[in-house]
């Protein structure tokens, strides 16, 4: 039987977790809140962009000129890149497991491709350079403060790529952000871009040719596309660490429970002990 | 015919602008588009420059714009840009620098330099103190107009 003192010191060091993990969940709750306003803050942008895109692809859909342009280029799809987001830091439960999986899942569903991958986050970093796999580029720690300029440099090599011919195609992967306690691994084909199949309802007046304005959009919807996509993992990241630390706080308050009266057992037991001795020993002296 | 168009202008970061306007001027990429109510449908690229736009009530207020998309349709004037920032939020001492860095090097471009950056970082440089400078001097402060809803 494991004595007082080492039992207290167990609840001990369980309260000193579940102090860590209150607090953890309260950075979190509070980096989320900010996350999320920006998600929501990012959306009209991207609505405008592609309704903008939406109209000028039915206009110039039929442009043979146009449609050849090298983003559009479909192509048997050999060589893959993955731009993969994960966090820079763990203890958020399954969310970097669960990217990482439909990671796996993509390259399982195209058996005999070569894969290349894109990595943003220290997580999937570390797990697919262990692996050896090709990586064309990473980035660590660009998730704390999501700036633009960092995904026009991703979307920027990636559609380099696929214009020379050294990718086949693009996958984005990345985490939707639902709401805090529902979050979805979602893989979306960034390159070739599949243009939005929409009649074009308004006769529009163009200060540029259609085809040019195609050709500047294109590579900001790819941008776009990836900056949202860390947006809402981000915001997923802390929504599922928040989620991850809530349950451990009330996990430890749960082992402390079990411990204390494990604790007050020990001490009854070992008092009712002593009063055994004393009583049997006052019984041998009669 | 209505007396005033809706203008949305929103950034990657934000939504600067969601309001009934009587009348606009945004920098095209191929010069300054005027807008009333009324205008016919258009898409253009956006250009870097200043933009200013009335409120219903006559209040003025201008921004600075970098590079985008505008699109025109039922009387909704729709902006996507790639930077956009209010004027009251324009640090007009960092503007003036970078118009003067910019300047300098435009005026005697050393080998290595890149003359096109120059160029655009003195236009969007200029564009910001523009605009700044277009901005009501009660506004000077306040917070910026937009997000209201």
């Amino acid at each position: 039987m494991p004595s007082l003192i080492d039992i207290r010191r167990r609840i001990r060091s369980v309260k000193n977790t579940q102090q860590i993990t209150k607090a953890m969940k309260m950075v979190s709750a509070a980096k989320l809140r900010r996350a999320q306003e920006r998600v929501i803050a990012s959306r009209p942008y991207a609505g405008i962009l592609e309704n903008i895109l939406a109209n000028v692809a039915a206009v110039a859909g039929s442009d043979e000129r146009v449609m050849s342009h090298p983003l559009l280029a479909r192509r048997a799809e050999k060589k893959i890149q993955i731009v993969l987001l994960t966090s820079d830091r763990g203890l958020a439960g399954a969310f970097n497991t669960n990217l990482i999986k439909g990671t796996q899942k993509l390259m399982a569903d195209h058996p005999g491709a070569q894969f290349s991958f894109e990595l943003i986050g220290r997580k999937g970093r570390d797990f697919f350079r262990r692996r050896e796999m090709a990586i064309t580029g990473e980035h660590l720690g660009i998730l704390n403060k999501i700036q633009a300029s960092d995904a026009e440099a991703i979307a920027k090599s990636a559609a380099e790529l696929y214009s020379t011919g050294d990718s086949d195609a693009v996958y984005l992967i990345y985490n939707e952000y639902k709401s805090v306690v529902s979050q979805k691994v979602l893989v979306k084909k960034l390159l070739p871009i599949v243009l939005p199949e929409e009649a074009a309802t308004t006769d529009y007046i163009y200060e540029e040719p259609p085809g040019q304005l195609l050709g500047s959009l294109l590579p900001k919807y790819v941008e776009n596309a990836i900056f949202s996509g860390m947006l809402e993992t981000s915001a997923s990241e802390h929504a599922a660490r928040m989620t991850a630390m809530d349950a451990a706080s009330t996990n430890a308050a749960e082992v402390i429970d079990k411990l204390t009266l494990y604790m007050n057992r020990v001490r009854q037991a070992s008092i009712t002990k002593e009063i055994i001795e004393v009583v049997s020993g006052a019984a041998a002296l009669e | 015919m209505a007396n005033s168009f809706r203008l949305e202008i929103a950034s990657p970061e934000r939504l600067l602008v969601n309001e009934a306007v009587t009348d606009a001027s945004i920098p095209g990429e191929q010069g300054v588009l005027g807008m009333l109510p009324g205008h016919a449908p258009l898409l253009s690229e956006l250009g870097t420059g200043e933009l200013t736009y009335t409120l219903v009530n006559g209040q003025k207020h201008s921004l600075a714009v970098q590079g985008g998309y505008v699109e025109i349709s039922d009387n909704h004037v729709r902006v996507a840009a790639s930077s956009a920032e209010y004027a009251n939020e324009i640090d007009v001492k960092r503007a003036e620098e970078a118009l003067k860095r910019a300047t300098a090097r435009m005026a005697n471009p050393l080998p290595g330099v890149d003359v096109a950056r120059a160029l655009n970082a003195m236009k969007r440089a200029q564009a910001r103190l523009n605009a700044a400078k277009a901005a009501p001097s009660n506004y000077a402060g306040m917070p910026g107009p937009g997000l209201k809803e």
